[in-house]
């Protein structure tokens, strides 16, 4: 029998980065059909206007960078941050802010450091960021779910919404957003934050349409999807549980200490864990492989520090979601992470 | 007259002082949301820049080097308070918009550089030319940053001139574009620094350019080949 003497690394994986990142990509695909189903077609016209641009600006600089772009396009990392990307923007979101943002993803957050594996913080959640603190009121007007809209909308409302800002019987996205006594109903987040802020209790501000025992309708669903989701990536080993599931024990220890001090200020963990983009943030947007922590204990810290800041952002903060802040915030505090958790070499002993 | 001429160089392009030394970053970021700002705290620092050259070239022989730093403070210091004194008086509202920032010209390093590394050790006619070459050079990067953001931000140019240049000035105002939403970024911090690095990079390429166009081209080299093996 022959002995084949292989050089490390001994990992068999066939596995490449295009595979990788197109697994993420399927396995957003529950989440992604849920938001369809609640918010309407919006979020599939985000997804083609932000792919579109991501693309196009990838092989723009790439070309002007002298690289071989057709590689670079074929795996897929241009494509998963601008789906991630547009699954974060409202749906209804005009389409020149959409461009934007996937442009400042790839030009400015990802090229400008270097390309794939360089960039120091997450492309979408920078691009993220740069809309949310440019365009306030634009990227927080979320429609209400569909099932408890006063004026349905379909595919051809949703587009011309998004390119002219009207639909085709003429209302406008403000319009749209009104309930039927006329007030605008806001995302859950949101609803709680000011209802708090205007002197009410938490299970005053839930009683609202938009709110079913105890978290927002559709949000629930939208955010469970994720999860079965991030299972499934987590099944297929694409991420260790480290991230998701210290970030989700943070969430969950941070918001029940708030809420045990004072259940009528803070909202419970329940809440928190199945509203915004908590899902969507522990399971595909903390766990990217370039800007998350590298150790399997900066993981945890790191996962840890998310789920923290995202609770204390979203009930002390001034915008309602606060997912893409914390990632951001905990981005640049990696190399400290990665330079203190340094895994002790076999065969040296522990620093003392 | 060459010393004119390399001081100006070294002023506006070789060795700016926002773009290369990167001094003074702390008032060019922060005042830098509209042309009209950066204009107004360019032209101040220059003047403080021309103000505090020729004063420590002319006392260079008579101060004691141990206390030199102190000294040359307070007159940094002095036309500092010169400057701000008058824009309180002609310009009240810039000097409105731009608040703490004259003041703190005073801990601008780029005037305590300039007046350290060169005014103290050259005659006053070149010191007073670095401080105007100097000061003009910051004060373009101020510009262009302050332009590139009101643009970007509010789709205005030149808006509040009048501020500077009296009511006439009013009519000045360019607006390139309007629009409900705002790019907030570009006028918030953020902005500033992003600007800030792009001006930058571009000042690295156009150095890369001229640097290429300056040397000659190499020429195809005639390679001569010896032979090294015994012939066989």
């Amino acid at each position: 029998m022959s002995l084949r003497i292989a050089s490390s690394p001994h990992q068999h994986s066939k596995r490449n980065t295009g595979s990788l990142m197109r697994l993420v990509c399927y396995c957003t695909l529950p989440g992604f059909a849920a938001q369809l189903w609640f918010f309407g077609w919006g979020t599939l016209f985000q997804f083609i206007i932000a792919v579109a641009v991501a693309l196009g600006t990838e092989a723009a600089i790439l070309e002007l960078r002298k690289k071989d772009f057709e590689k670079a396009l074929s795996d897929c990392s241009a494509l998963l941050t601008a789906l991630l990307l547009a699954l974060c923007l409202p749906p209804l979101t005009p389409w020149w802010i959409t461009a934007l943002g996937a442009f400042f993803a790839i030009g400015i957050a990802k090229q400008l450091y270097g390309g794939l594996g360089h960039n120091l913080f997450n492309p979408a959640m920078v691009a993220y960021v740069i809309l949310l603190v440019s365009f306030p009121v634009a990227m927080t007007s979320w429609l209400p779910p569909q099932q408890l809209m006063q004026q349905g909308y379909g595919l051809l409302d949703s587009l011309s919404l998004i390119f002219t800002g009207y639909s085709n019987e003429g209302y406008s996205l403000n319009q749209l957003r009104s309930g039927a006594d006329g007030f605008t109903m806001a995302t859950p987040l949101d609803s709680v934050k000011t209802d708090i802020d205007l002197g009410l209790t938490v299970e005053e501000a839930m009683a609202k349409p938009q709110f079913h025992e105890g978290t927002g309708v559709g949000w629930f669903w939208i955010n469970l999807a994720y999860l079965a989701g991030g299972l499934v990536l987590l099944k297929a080993k694409v991420i260790n549980w480290h991230i998701p599931l210290s970030m989700l024990l943070a969430v969950s220890v941070t918001a029940g200490f708030l809420h045990l001090m004072s259940p009528d200020l803070y909202a419970s963990p329940w809440f928190h864990l199945f509203s915004g983009g908590t899902m969507l943030g522990a399971f595909f947007i903390a766990t990217d492989p370039v800007s998350a922590s590298t150790t399997n204990l900066g993981r945890l810290i790191f996962g840890a520090s998310i789920g923290f800041w995202v609770v204390i952002i979203r009930t002390y903060g001034g915008y309602p979601d606060a997912v893409a802040f914390a990632v951001v915030l905990m981005n640049m505090s990696v190399p400290l992470i990665d330079y203190y958790t340094r895994p002790r070499t076999y065969g040296h002993k522990a620093r003392r | 007259m060459s010393e004119y001429h390399e001081l100006s160089w070294q002023g506006l392009w070789k060795n700016n002082a926002a773009l290369v030394q990167l001094l003074g970053l702390c008032p060019l970021l922060a005042v830098t949301g509209s042309f009209v700002n950066g204009l107004g705290l360019g032209l101040a620092t220059t003047l403080v820049l021309i103000g505090s050259n020729t004063v420590v070239s002319l006392v260079r022989n008579l101060v004691p080097r141990e206390i030199r730093i102190p000294i040359f403070v307070m007159i940094i210091a002095a036309f500092v308070t010169i400057v701000q004194l008058l824009m309180n008086a002609f310009t009240y509202n810039l000097y409105l918009a731009l608040g703490i920032f004259i003041p703190l010209i005073v801990t601008n390093c780029a005037i305590i550089g300039r007046a350290e590394a060169y005014a103290s050790k050259n005659p006053v006619g070149f010191a007073a030319f670095d401080g105007l070459m100097m000061g003009v050079g910051f004060s373009l990067v101020l510009v262009t940053l302050g332009g590139m953001r009101e643009i970007l931000g509010n789709g205005t140019l030149f808006d509040g001139m009048e501020f500077l240049l009296g009511d006439w000035a009013r009519s000045m105002t360019l607006t390139l574009f309007e629009t409900d939403n705002k790019f907030l970024l570009a006028i918030l911090p953020p902005g500033a620094f992003i600007g800030l690095g792009l001006l930058i990079a571009l000042k690295n390429i156009l150095d890369r350019r001229l640097e290429t166009l300056g040397a000659p081209r190499p020429t195809d080299k005639q390679v001569q080949r010896a032979r090294v093996t015994a012939e066989s």
